[in-house]
């Protein structure tokens, strides 16, 4: 008899953006060799006016890290550990973790105390004006762009939690318990039909789009990629644990209100449960992960290694920042009359 | 091993979070599902999602104190 096989997990290998992205993927695919890859990591900073919108830097970027999470399936394994892509994403993460902090407005510091970081993070998180991208997907978008939204979503969302998880075994103690108890959450408590990725693909699917990791790549911008690129940046490097841990907990305090909004908007443009479900599902989860990412996690990490206290309250700002970028974005081109994506071509 | 006691735990000006072997029921005995190890209960009143919490009192200013 013969046997059906599931499919393995594929994905679809994206488009390089110029000379540096395109010998970075045809080494981690094992199509080519790594050799100069350094050298021209240090061409791309020499000749980029902006790191943190500079195509071709992200999409390398963006690569060297799927090839360490392991997210995209034509990247060998073998080159994870080469030592020229490493000394590659060095050169290229440098002048980018330079370019954040230059970018992000550094709060005041808390006292490095429970109850003060948390207090100051809501406050942070709170304070966040601008246009909102959830109130136009509540009131105004069209179809077309919630299909937008949810593909410019998809790059993170469809490994949601993974960035996060690199800290755990960084952590000690009560921090380290807290952050377990939110991931445990985000990839459904034992039961893989939960796990918030997951979920975020069944909205892909129930929104006739391609739910496949990277499928979307080449249709976003580079501050989409940016945006997990950073918390990937934050995430496998250990020195910046502070940052990952006040990542996480701005991303959840910015979270459980903005998705009843999106679950409003793809109601009232029509789309089912099936797409609702991860916003509503975020509603109820993140009021409680925001509460022990505040508290249990970046307020008792705070207390109990203060020397991380700076990178906490700058992570949080980071996150609030460049998710800004990513909002005002889609926001602007969708005032403009146009698509946020590179390849509007994708949704026809 | 007898398991743990459930703790409800008040944040401040925020909701009670539950852990542990809980059933949470309505006026009428109904049984709410709890769909994961750790809920917030409302305590500001304002949440469209009661009994659980949905951030709704960080833009009330809800106060516990």
């Amino acid at each position: 008899m013969t046997w059906t096989l599931p499919a393995p997990p594929t994905t679809r290998v994206f488009t390089a953006r110029g000379p540096l992205s395109a010998a970075l993927l045809d080494a981690l695919q094992g199509a080519g060799t790594s050799a100069g890859a350094a050298g021209l990591a240090a061409q791309a900073v020499a000749a980029a006016t902006d790191v943190i919108r500079d195509d071709d830097i992200q999409l390398s970027l963006f690569a060297l890290y799927a090839s360490v999470y392991g997210s995209v399936a034509e990247f060998d394994a073998a080159r994870e550990w080469d030592p020229e892509l490493i000394e590659a994403r060095r050169l290229l993460e440098d002048p980018f973790e330079v370019a954040l902090r230059g970018l992000v407005p550094m709060p005041a510091l808390p006292e490095p105390s429970q109850s003060a970081v948390a207090s100051a993070l809501f406050a942070l998180t709170s304070a966040d004006a601008g246009p909102s991208l959830s109130r136009h997907l509540a009131k105004k978008a069209t179809r077309e762009q919630a299909r937008e939204f949810l593909i410019q979503r998809s790059i993170y969302t469809l490994r949601e939690a993974d960035p996060h998880s690199w800290a755990i075994p960084r952590l000690h103690g009560r921090a380290k318990a807290a952050l377990v108890e939110i991931q445990a959450d985000e990839y459904g408590g034992g039961r893989p039909d939960r796990v918030h990725a997951e979920i975020f693909a069944k909205a892909m699917r129930g929104a006739e789009l391609d739910d496949r990791y990277a499928g979307y790549v080449d249709a976003v911008p580079a501050i989409t990629l940016c945006s997990l690129n950073m918390m990937s940046m934050f995430g496998v490097n250990r020195r910046l644990a502070g940052a990952i841990v006040g990542h996480l907990a701005a991303f959840e305090m910015t979270s459980s209100i903005p998705n009843r909004l999106y679950g409003d908007g793809l109601r009232r443009l029509g789309f089912g449960e099936d797409v609702t479900d991860y916003f509503d599902e975020h509603v109820e989860a993140d009021a409680v992960h925001e509460q022990i990412a505040g508290r249990d996690l970046a307020g008792a990490l705070a207390e109990d290694q203060p020397e991380l206290l700076a990178d906490i309250m700058f992570g949080a700002a980071a996150c609030l920042t460049v998710d800004g970028l990513v909002g005002a974005h889609l926001l602007e081109a969708w005032q403009r009359g146009e698509s946020s994506l590179r390849a509007p071509g994708v949704l026809a | 091993m007898k398991p743990a006691r459930a703790t409800i735990s008040p944040y401040p000006d925020g909701p009670l979070l539950v852990r542990g072997d809980v059933e949470i029921v309505s006026s009428d005995g109904t049984p709410i599902p709890l769909r994961r190890r750790t809920v917030a209960l409302c305590r500001c009143g304002l949440s469209t999602i009661k009994p659980f919490c949905d951030g709704t009192h960080k833009v009330a200013g809800f106060r516990a104190d």
